[in-house]
């Protein structure tokens, strides 16, 4: 089968388990990895038979045919990429907390922003929540979401620390733009626990009327969509509804590709921007434009 | 020992007070209290909600009026004291930290779990640049070596943070734990040294002065000890006991003692006493704020909440996990019915 050329700029942890993501995918083919200095990633990649480069960005600009770009760097590199990669006729997939670009949830708006030149991933927190949100929205309108995710401190890489505010402030905002709820706050905690717990993620919604067996059908059919490309999503408490509040809570135990499975949190957002590229790369392949 | 040794005291019947009445403090109580409590000389008073800035939610409980109501009321009234706030990353942000000193706060309490101090690198050096007093706060402080704890101050201090605290917020330390934690953190770091202690075990006061001996200059209570769990170590009482230990204080004990009765008693939901559930969170090292969380679960589910309150300890949840509260009753009542 003919397969779309990809990239993945930012050889860490989040970069690597791309690639092996990558290596599965029917429609997509690792073609290169770059960095801007030798690394631990580079050379794993380099190991494993992938083209690599310490040249960042311009390493994929010189390649026509690289289609789709995972951009697992951090913010502010993104904003320089960003304009770059769109100038050369390249689909940015985000996965930093710059947001260019709409943010996308593939089970609520794929279908919305596939033709945007640059998607953000918006946060790990807000894959596993924004769905959540979305199938309740469907049935029964959400006044307000409250999301909690809690994620193992061995998952937290130090751009979760060093900007923790973006994390709350950022999911927040896709509960309402994606999720539909009319204000929305998001909290995260820590939990050093070891062995490392699986990340799990509690949704609060306040709705009005709320019909029980909807909700419940609606979050059930969702859970399902979700799995589709995250295999680990599950739904560990079904909603449970008290008066207009909804609770339920979700885990996510991650794929192990390369990250370890508690980090589901990671497996979670890298599983999602997968599934945006293959979306993408169906469409790619069906006009044709691959020489 | 000489006998004009100063100690700081920080109140916290507005703060951690408010976990013992869900959050219900209205703008009037505030201004009275933080009132009483400046006129007796109280050094910091601290206002937020009991999970500090943003704490307002589902998950911890809505406050009934809006933080800037809360700032404004106190700011209002305090004339020597600081009015001092309490930001948990991850739950405020700095956002709301601009907003409590738009309103008046002149100091701030940034706490993480005991383990995970990186995560409040930026709103310490935010509020240092903003002029505050800066304490880095430490969770929880019981479920971590006093070797890793040093590792946690150290990084705290290298983030410009001008005192260091040592929180038991399960209320589970012995006084030689709590020794050997304060005197590790006393002798690696060049700032004061503070301590926060909860009274489920009943060691609140046994556990400040093990705390003060170690060298720790800062320490918390409450009026009437209102706090989470079995409450905080009860200020009036302190300040008795450190006149009569021969520390200084600055707060007038006739005056603090009229503030707990005269004020804080009569708007007490409950008497702060050592429930067995509050003596739980001690015994199996939960964070005090799970008690009436917990309390409300097990009603839910029809449980115990001393079978809450040891499956959370042996999950190993944080401060900041309510939500969890609601995960293991859930679980508990499944395996029951099953």
């Amino acid at each position: 089968m003919e397969k779309v050329k990809v990239a993945v700029i930012g050889p860490g942890n989040i970069g690597s388990d791309l690639m092996y993501k990558i290596f599965r995918s029917e429609h997509l083919e690792m073609a290169l990895m770059t960095g801007i200095v030798e690394s631990e990633g580079i050379k794993r990649a380099r190991n494993l038979g992938i083209k690599t480069s310490t040249e960042g960005v311009q390493a994929v600009l010189a390649d026509e045919e690289i289609k789709i770009v995972f951009d697992a760097t951090g913010a502010k590199p993104h904003l320089q990429h960003a304009p770059l990669l769109k100038a050369a006729g390249k689909i940015a997939i985000d996965l930093t907390p710059a947001a260019v670009g709409p943010y996308v949830v593939p089970c609520v708006n794929l279908d919305q922003v596939e033709t945007e030149p640059n998607l953000n991933m918006v946060t790990c927190g807000g894959q596993a929540t924004v769905p959540i949100v979305y199938a309740i929205n469907q049935v029964s309108k959400v006044k307000y979401a409250e999301i909690v995710a809690c994620i193992s401190s061995k998952s937290a890489g130090p751009g979760t620390r060093q900007n923790i505010d973006e994390f709350t402030q950022t999911t927040a905002k896709a509960l309402t733009v994606v999720g539909g709820a009319e204000k929305a706050k998001a909290l995260i905690v820590l939990n050093p626990a070891d062995p490392p717990l699986m990340m799990t993620d509690t949704v609060y919604v306040e709705v009005e009327n709320p019909d029980e067996q909807a909700i419940l059908a609606s979050v059930e059919a969702m859970v399902k969509q979700v799995q589709s490309y995250v295999p680990g999503y599950r739904l560990r408490v079904p909603p449970i509804i008290e008066g207009n509040r909804v609770t339920a809570i979700i885990e996510i135990e991650g794929a192990g590709d390369f990250l370890p499975k508690y980090s589901g949190n990671l497996d979670i957002i890298t599983s999602a921007a997968i599934a945006v590229a293959e979306k993408l790369a169906s469409k790619i392949l069906k006009k044709g434009e691959v020489a | 020992m000489s006998g004009t040794k100063s100690i700081h005291l920080v109140d916290t019947t507005l703060r951690d007070g408010s976990h013992a009445i869900s959050h219900q403090y209205t703008a009037e109580q505030i201004a009275t209290i933080a009132a009483g409590l400046d006129a007796a000389g109280v050094e910091y008073i601290e206002v937020s909600h009991g999970d500090g800035l943003a704490g307002s939610s589902i998950n911890y409980g809505r406050s009934a009026i809006s933080e800037e109501e809360m700032l404004k009321a106190a700011s209002s009234v305090i004339k020597k004291g600081t009015l001092t706030v309490l930001l948990l990353p991850g739950i405020g942000t700095q956002e709301d930290l601009e907003m409590a000193i738009h309103y008046g706060a002149k100091a701030v309490r940034v706490a993480t779990h005991v383990t995970e101090a990186d995560i409040a690198q930026q709103h310490i050096a935010m509020a240092k640049k903003m002029g505050l007093k800066t304490f880095g706060f430490l969770m929880l402080s019981h479920m971590a070596s006093p070797e890793k704890i040093v590792e946690q101050a150290k990084l705290f201090e290298s983030y410009g943070a001008d005192v260091i605290y040592v929180a038991d917020s399960a209320g589970a330390m012995l006084p030689e734990d709590v020794k050997a934690r304060i005197g590790a953190v006393v002798n690696t770091v060049s700032v004061p040294v503070g301590f926060h202690a909860h009274n489920n075990l009943t060691l609140a006061t046994a556990n400040s002065l093990a705390a003060i001996e170690a060298g720790a200059s800062y320490i918390d209570g409450t009026c009437r000890g209102l706090g989470a769990g079995a409450g905080n170590c009860q200020i009036e009482a302190l300040v008795g006991v450190l006149n009569k230990k021969g520390y200084q204080t600055g707060v007038d004990l006739y005056k603090i003692m009229d503030v707990a009765e005269g004020l804080v008693e009569p708007i007490m939901h409950r008497p702060q006493v050592v429930r067995n559930s509050a003596f739980m969170l001690g015994y199996a090292g939960v964070y005090s704020s799970f008690l009436l969380h917990a309390d409300r679960a097990a009603a839910k589910f029809n449980l115990d909440p001393r079978d809450i309150l040891v499956e959370l300890g042996n999950k190993k949840m944080v401060g900041g996990q309510e939500d969890m509260i609601i995960d293991v009753a859930y679980q508990l009542a499944k395996k029951r019915g099953a």
